[in-house]
């Protein structure tokens, strides 16, 4: 019997058309536009004004505040202007707007391809690195990590979590990423318990991607403290709630934070960042994106720098097709549909999903039966009924855009 | 038959006992109520809006009776009718205060402000609002969505299925401030109605440079400031790329009106403007010269 977690769950279509293709590079437009905001908690200050040169990985914004997350530039070129750009949350925030000029990286980066297992520094010194290095949580939230790798006093981190889930429909980044980075995300995850000083880890990966089981359980026998947990396939382990219940049985109160059953969460793409940042001193500039729908001609697992428009991202996809009614940034339940697809990419940017227009409207609301469907699917153990009948969603039937 | 008798008189006596303890309670915690809070009460219009700052009416009629002054206190439904008959009962007397309606900020009709996308999500604004800017490419303009229709207590605001924007009926508008409260985009104001209901406002919010904002809108205010400079009374001000008319300098010479190249300030309920001789001959003039 795999394990899941106790309440609730679904299991939506997997759709997963893009599962094991290839992570393919994209070619560097002529211009990025790097958003100041990519991490929850408050946007960084520009440290580069119009006509300054910049490399690959050099500090562009830096961090305001104890929850911020530094940027750095992910082209070499000229800033063109700091000024408003529509982001993914559908605002105009502050960017900078970097015209790209070859490609020449920052001199401290390593980018030989060598893999480097040990790691000498300190976890003072590792954590200084991730904040250094912009690292956000990946998965999606872009919680600054050196954040949530900093236990508040009194809380003692005892096991340290991977969420290799991936319970999205469609989305395979994070599939991808385990299959071709799989040396370097174990070594991020040795780095990660040597800076929380935990002598445990559980990798979860759901039972639907049987080929990374397989090769993590290869590749770990090298690790005694690190083990690999198959799991039921059920929407949304990838919950840090939900997953530290389907791998430990603890559950984590109503507002209280993972760390106060001792367990630290983190994502796959997000140890993968750390292992660069820390072993090769490379900030995070670039993540793999999924871009992927029902009538898509090549689905594709894409590396992408910050900063490049979705459009390139779909235009490498085979373009957008005709019936497209709907633009998603995140996977189909959780993300967020886009105004726009000129859109950059962000750190948090894990897929890009095209709907057709018949699929992507909403069905018209019909009323409430108190089925209790929902209540038996709902995790978090609600009744979405009730919340129905409270809430002033119920009245808003009588006004509808056409 | 003694049963009966029985349960009678013990019903009975019970019934008495807790009369009497009732009313012993009744006059031993009775609390005075100043009988002006009633009367006070009465004359308002019992709409318990908020519009007053106060949870209802009856809280607004005590604080008018414990207040040293009717500084302050306002029954914007009432309007000064009212005030004037609350300050008759508390013997004082009420300030003059002018009389508000609320404007909205937004003139982003569908012709002016091309939808560049579909909103399919929950028919409220603040839902809207939460999510993303909005269907136009103008981040502040209205949503249309009705949150200000659904709040208002006087059906004295309508969205218009033609320009999807709320407009404001004004015999029916009490200026109770609940429509400025639950737009989430800060587009309606209370501003003074003035003489005959006529007023000038700037009819947008968008605090975007000039061409970004033009670029999104067609009638939205690129701070230009030609406005400002032609005003006589110092009544407009630019901040962040957008003008503002203060209700109090404004004088309503319309001068502002025929300079705005984006038609973005609006004038309400003038008579139609005479044929405009003067401004040719002033031109003529320092041609002229």
């Amino acid at each position: 019997m795999l394990k899941t977690f106790r309440i609730g769950g679904i299991h939506p279509k997997e759709q997963k058309i893009s599962a094991g293709k290839a992570i393919q590079t994209i070619a560097l437009p002529g211009q990025v536009i790097i958003p100041l905001s990519q991490h929850i908690g408050a946007p960084c200050q520009p440290v580069v004004k119009k006509g300054d040169t910049v490399k690959v990985g050099t500090l562009i914004g830096k961090a305001v505040g104890f929850v911020s997350a530094n940027i750095h530039s992910s082209v070499s070129g000229t800033v063109l202007k700091i000024d408003k750009a529509l982001d993914a949350s559908g605002y105009k925030r502050d960017a900078v707007y970097i015209k790209v000029e070859g490609d020449e990286w920052e001199a401290s980066i390593d980018r030989s391809p060598a893999l480097i297992k040990e790691c000498i520094l300190t976890p003072g010194e590792i954590l200084q690195k991730i904040a250094a290095a912009g690292i956000v949580g990946m998965g999606g939230a872009t919680f600054p990590t050196q954040v949530k790798l900093t236990p508040p006093p009194g809380a003692k981190p005892e096991i340290l979590i991977i969420n290799g889930v991936e319970c999205e429909p469609w989305l395979t980044s994070d599939h991808q990423l385990m299959m071709e980075k799989v040396d370097e995300i174990l070594v991020g995850v040795t780095i990660v318990m040597k800076a929380l000083n935990v002598q445990k880890a559980i990798i979860g990966i759901e039972n639907n991607k049987q080929d990374a089981i397989r090769l993590f359980s290869e590749k770990v026998k090298g690790y005694p403290l690190i083990t690999i947990q198959p799991l039921k396939v059920q929407y949304p382990q990838g919950g840090e709630k939900q997953l530290i219940d389907a791998l430990t049985g603890r559950q984590v109160g109503s507002g209280a934070l993972p760390i106060s059953v001792g367990a630290v969460v983190q994502n796959v793409g997000t140890l993968f960042a750390i292992y660069e940042a820390v072993q090769k001193n490379k900030p995070l500039i670039e993540r793999v994106v999924t871009v992927t729908g029902k009538e898509v001609k090549q689905p594709c697992n894409v590396l992408s720098r910050v900063g490049i428009p979705m459009n390139d991202l779909i235009d490498m996809a085979g373009g957008m097709p005709e019936t497209t009614g709907k633009v998603v940034s995140g996977g189909p339940m959780m993300g967020k549909a886009l105004p726009d697809t000129d859109i950059p990419v962000t750190k948090g940017t894990s897929g890009i999903l095209l709907i057709p227009t018949l699929e992507a409207k909403r069905k018209a609301m019909k009323d409430c039966i108190r089925c209790a469907k929902c209540i038996s699917i709902c995790p978090m153990g609600l009744n979405p009924t009730l919340n129905l009948r409270k809430s002033p969603c119920a009245y808003y039937s009588n006004f509808h855009l056409t | 038959m003694s049963v009966l008798l029985t349960a009678v008189a013990t019903l009975g006596a019970i019934g008495a006992g807790s009369a009497a303890i009732l009313y012993m309670v009744g006059q031993r915690f009775k609390v005075e109520e100043d009988p002006r809070i009633q009367e006070v009460q009465d004359a308002l219009p019992a709409a318990n809006c908020g519009g007053c700052g106060f949870p209802g009416c009856a809280s607004f009629a005590s604080a008018c009776v414990k207040a040293e002054s009717m500084e302050n206190l306002l029954c914007p439904v009432g309007g000064q009718n009212t005030m004037d008959k609350v300050a008759a009962i508390l013997g004082r007397k009420a300030p003059v205060a002018a009389k508000k309606i609320a404007v909205i900020r937004c003139n982003g009709t569908c012709e002016s402000r091309p939808r560049l996308n579909l909103y399919d999500g929950a028919s409220s604004c603040t839902i809207a609002s939460a999510l993303y800017g909005g269907d136009t490419g103008c981040s502040f303009g209205c949503l249309g969505l009705g949150d200000c229709v659904d709040s208002c207590t006087f059906d004295a605001i309508h969205i218009n299925p033609l320009t999807m924007l709320p407009e404001v009926v004004e015999d029916k508008c009490t200026a109770c401030g609940a429509c400025v409260k639950a737009c989430p985009k800060d587009i309606i104001e209370l501003r003074k109605q003035g003489p005959k209901s006529r007023r000038i406002y700037v009819s947008c919010v968008n605090k975007d440079k000039g061409g970004v904002a033009k670029k999104a809108c067609d009638v939205a205010c690129i701070g230009c400031s030609k406005c400002q400079q032609v005003c006589p009374f110092e009544a407009i001000t630019i901040e962040n790329n957008l003008a503002f008319i203060d209700d109090d300098k404004c004088r309503l010479c319309r001068k502002c009106v025929q300079v705005c190249p984006t038609k973005s300030i609006l004038e309400l309920n003038f008579p139609p403007r005479k044929e405009t001789p003067p401004a040719p001959k002033e031109e003529e003039a320092t041609v002229t010269a």
